[in-house]
């Protein structure tokens, strides 16, 4: 097995063909960053990878039978978290679980799995914390409009949810860090983006707003500060829960600040 | 119509709030037909300034009450604003509420006015229309008024994810001191109503798929503490007399937080009890996910919890011939015995001791808490020296090394193990 520098297209059908090749040209990536970053010029200890749909989708169905459904979707994850780290090991668990006559995927004891479910969780936790706290906004066209920005990208994880519990609404939910939004017209979701010198905003949604939409989301915060117990006032606790970075897309707390 | 309803939503959220339960889990609504919404998320939308889950829109129908229950805002005799929402007023603020995303669901309750079934029957209007006219499959939770009718409770069921009937003073001599109109009877009769037709719904539902669904998120209840001089022994002995008697999903303890100058009730600006909530809390946790006994946690010799540390620690200490536990061969059951060792740790080591054994650095990245477990345990190259075994030096260092979260910040949060 020879060790280089890998490169590849930085999606995820280009990781998975990246997995292929590792056993497919017996070499094993020192370094795996996305093929933008590569320097001119042709070393011998390297390998770029151009992704291909069929080496892609028979690594989904290999590790899909290794490791299970659950088992895939949390390299899946993995790789949303968008963190430098995540691409290499994605493809170090992903060839110990085809190197593994077991099914190792429960090997909490491997420093590559606890990584790997340290990534999941945090992942898994943004990904919650996106079902709870996307407020929408009605808009006078009757379509319902959040605005995002999570830590990680979760919008692909997020999307049954919402159409499964707003299937009777329009709703459109924007990532203004990733600049790229899910609309669904009312039958189906579609991945939407709009050009790179424009954005929503929460500043600019207000004047197509609906006439009710500021009674409710008034009710709202009176809602939630009457329900407070001032006994029992916490302010620690209600931090750890609904961290600062959140504030400025919830009614309740400091909605439209920049903080 | 703004204003009125602004100030409307205040003073019944106002009401409410001592209801601690906000959760909307439990049930698996599927959204049909295209409707609105669906239930099982279980998601909190935001919390509190004191750290409480918010997931539901929880509201009295009205703080109107012809009772005079000592403990209560809404008593007959305390000098408050009153006002009643319209059962329309409900349902737009749920519907609204709901399409925002600002909550999974309503939790409806209401003072008692005119009767027991007048109120129940308008609490019910407000489901029914959610479920008909507005093809809602969010979450709601009812409040059953006690002594309610049959027939009434029943239709409640088919509408409501969640029914419950709070006990309130968990002692019966208790009741009798601050609510003494009320009696404990017209609370067990709707429960033991609801505990039968629960039975006889998922008895059906094994036979007929297509049985309506009858209050799938099952019936909770909810008891104050330190209102009156019970002891820990008095209220775990009363929940776990629920959860077995009448199938309670869960039951909810809410420390008193003092709001009469009634001499019968802890002074106003004491403090509320939060840490033996905590623990509260904490123990029902042992009866529910670790398989402890009441009679485990507290008894005769042990009536009161201990506030400095937890349950399973505090039942480790007073039970030290039941280890160590072999991390490597034990069964799960004995090795969620262990403090240190939560439910996910403990299937984490089932999990992962079938690769090979395991020893303590990897405990440590599985989340064991070592400090604490180090105690209880022998695994792969480690047992500890027990030069002196008693459990009151144990309890000494653990206080030492690991300070108790909970009592330095008043956290109330469940600070599980
Ligand atoms: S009946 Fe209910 S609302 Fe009325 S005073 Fe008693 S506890 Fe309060």
């Amino acid at each position: 097995m020879q060790h280089v520098d890998m490169y590849y297209d930085g999606t995820w059908s280009g990781l998975l063909t990246t997995i292929f090749e590792i056993f497919e040209y017996k070499v094993f990536p020192i370094t795996l960053r996305n093929s933008k970053e590569r320097q001119q010029g042709m070393f011998q200890t390297e390998h770029e990878v151009l992704t291909q749909q069929g080496k892609a989708d028979r690594v989904m169905n290999g590790l899909i039978a290794k490791v299970g459904k659950k088992g895939y979707a949390e390299l899946w994850h993995t790789y949303l978290s968008e963190l430098p780290e995540a691409p290499l090991l994605v493809v170090r668990v992903a060839s110990y679980y085809f190197n593994d006559a077991r099914n190792v995927r429960s090997n909490f004891a491997h420093d590559h799995i606890l990584q790997l479910k340290k990534i999941i969780k945090s992942v898994s936790r943004e990904r919650h914390r996106m079902k709870a706290f996307t407020r929408f906004q009605l808009l006078a066209d009757g379509m319902y409009v959040a605005v995002i920005e999570p830590d990680f990208n979760v919008l692909p994880l997020i999307q049954k949810h919402f159409q499964d519990r707003y299937a009777d609404q329009r709703w459109l939910i924007f990532d203004v860090k990733r600049h790229y939004g899910l609309f669904y017209d009312g039958h189906v979701t579609s991945e939407v983006t709009i050009d790179h010198t424009s954005t929503i905003a929460n500043a600019t949604l207000v004047d197509l707003h609906d006439q009710q939409e500021e009674l409710y989301a008034d009710l709202w915060k009176r809602y939630f500060k009457s329900v407070n117990i001032k006994e029992r006032r916490n302010m620690k606790l209600h931090l750890q829960h609904v961290p600062r970075r959140y504030w400025k897309y919830l009614h309740e707390k400091s909605f439209g600040m920049e903080i | 119509m703004g204003e009125r309803i602004k100030e409307k939503l205040e003073i019944l959220a106002d009401a409410a709030k001592y209801d601690v339960s906000c959760s909307s889990s439990g049930s698996n609504r599927k959204n049909k037909e295209k409707g609105l919404g669906n239930t099982g998320a279980g998601i909190c939308h935001t919390y509190t300034e004191d750290g409480r889950c918010v997931s539901l829109l929880k509201i009295l129908l009205t703080n109107h009450c012809i009772y005079d229950c000592a403990y209560c805002v809404s008593r007959k005799s305390n000098d408050i604003k009153r006002a009643a929402f319209t059962v329309q007023e409900v349902v737009d603020l749920t519907i609204n509420f709901y399409r925002r995303n600002y909550i999974e669901g309503l939790f409806l309750s209401s003072g008692i006015f005119k009767n027991a079934d007048f109120t129940m029957e308008r609490l019910v209007q407000v489901a029914k229309k959610l479920r008909q006219e507005h093809n809602f499959n969010g979450y709601i939770h009812l409040k059953t008024i006690p002594a309610a009718s049959p027939e009434l409770i029943h239709e409640a069921g088919l509408y409501a994810d969640r029914l419950s009937i709070n006990l309130e003073i968990p002692t019966d001599s208790g009741l009798k001191l601050l609510a003494p109109e009320k009696n404990r009877g017209d609370m067990i009769q709707p429960m033991t109503y609801l505990k039968d037709q629960l039975v006889k719904t998922k008895e059906e539902k094994k036979i007929f798929k297509s049985t309506p669904h009858f209050a799938p998120a099952g019936q909770s209840t909810q008891m104050i503490i330190g209102a009156t001089g019970e002891t820990d022994k008095q209220i775990i002995t009363a929940a776990n007399y629920f959860y077995q008697k009448f199938n309670m999903k869960r039951v909810y303890y809410s420390g008193y937080v003092p709001i009469s100058y009634d001499k019968r009730l802890p002074a106003i600006g004491t403090e509320v009890p939060t840490a033996r909530e905590n623990r509260l809390y904490q123990s029902d946790w042992l009866m529910r996910f670790y398989g402890f006994q009441a009679n485990e946690i507290v008894n005769d010799a042990h009536p009161l919890l201990d506030l400095d540390i937890d349950p399973k620690l505090s039942w480790a200490l007073r039970n030290m011939d039941r280890f160590p536990i072999d991390i490597n061969k034990d069964d799960y059951q004995l090795i969620l015995r262990v403090p240190g060792i939560g439910v996910g740790s403990a299937q984490k080591i089932i999990a992962a001791r079938r690769f090979g054994p395991l020893n303590l650095d990897h405990l440590k990245k599985i989340g064991v808490a070592v400090n604490r477990a180090k105690y209880f345990i022998v695994c792969k190259g480690f047992m500890q020296i027990y030069a002196d075994k008693r459990s009151d030096i144990i309890k000494s260092y653990i206080l030492n090394t690991s300070k108790s979260k909970y009592l330095s910040t008043g956290n109330q949060q469940l600070q599980l193990f």
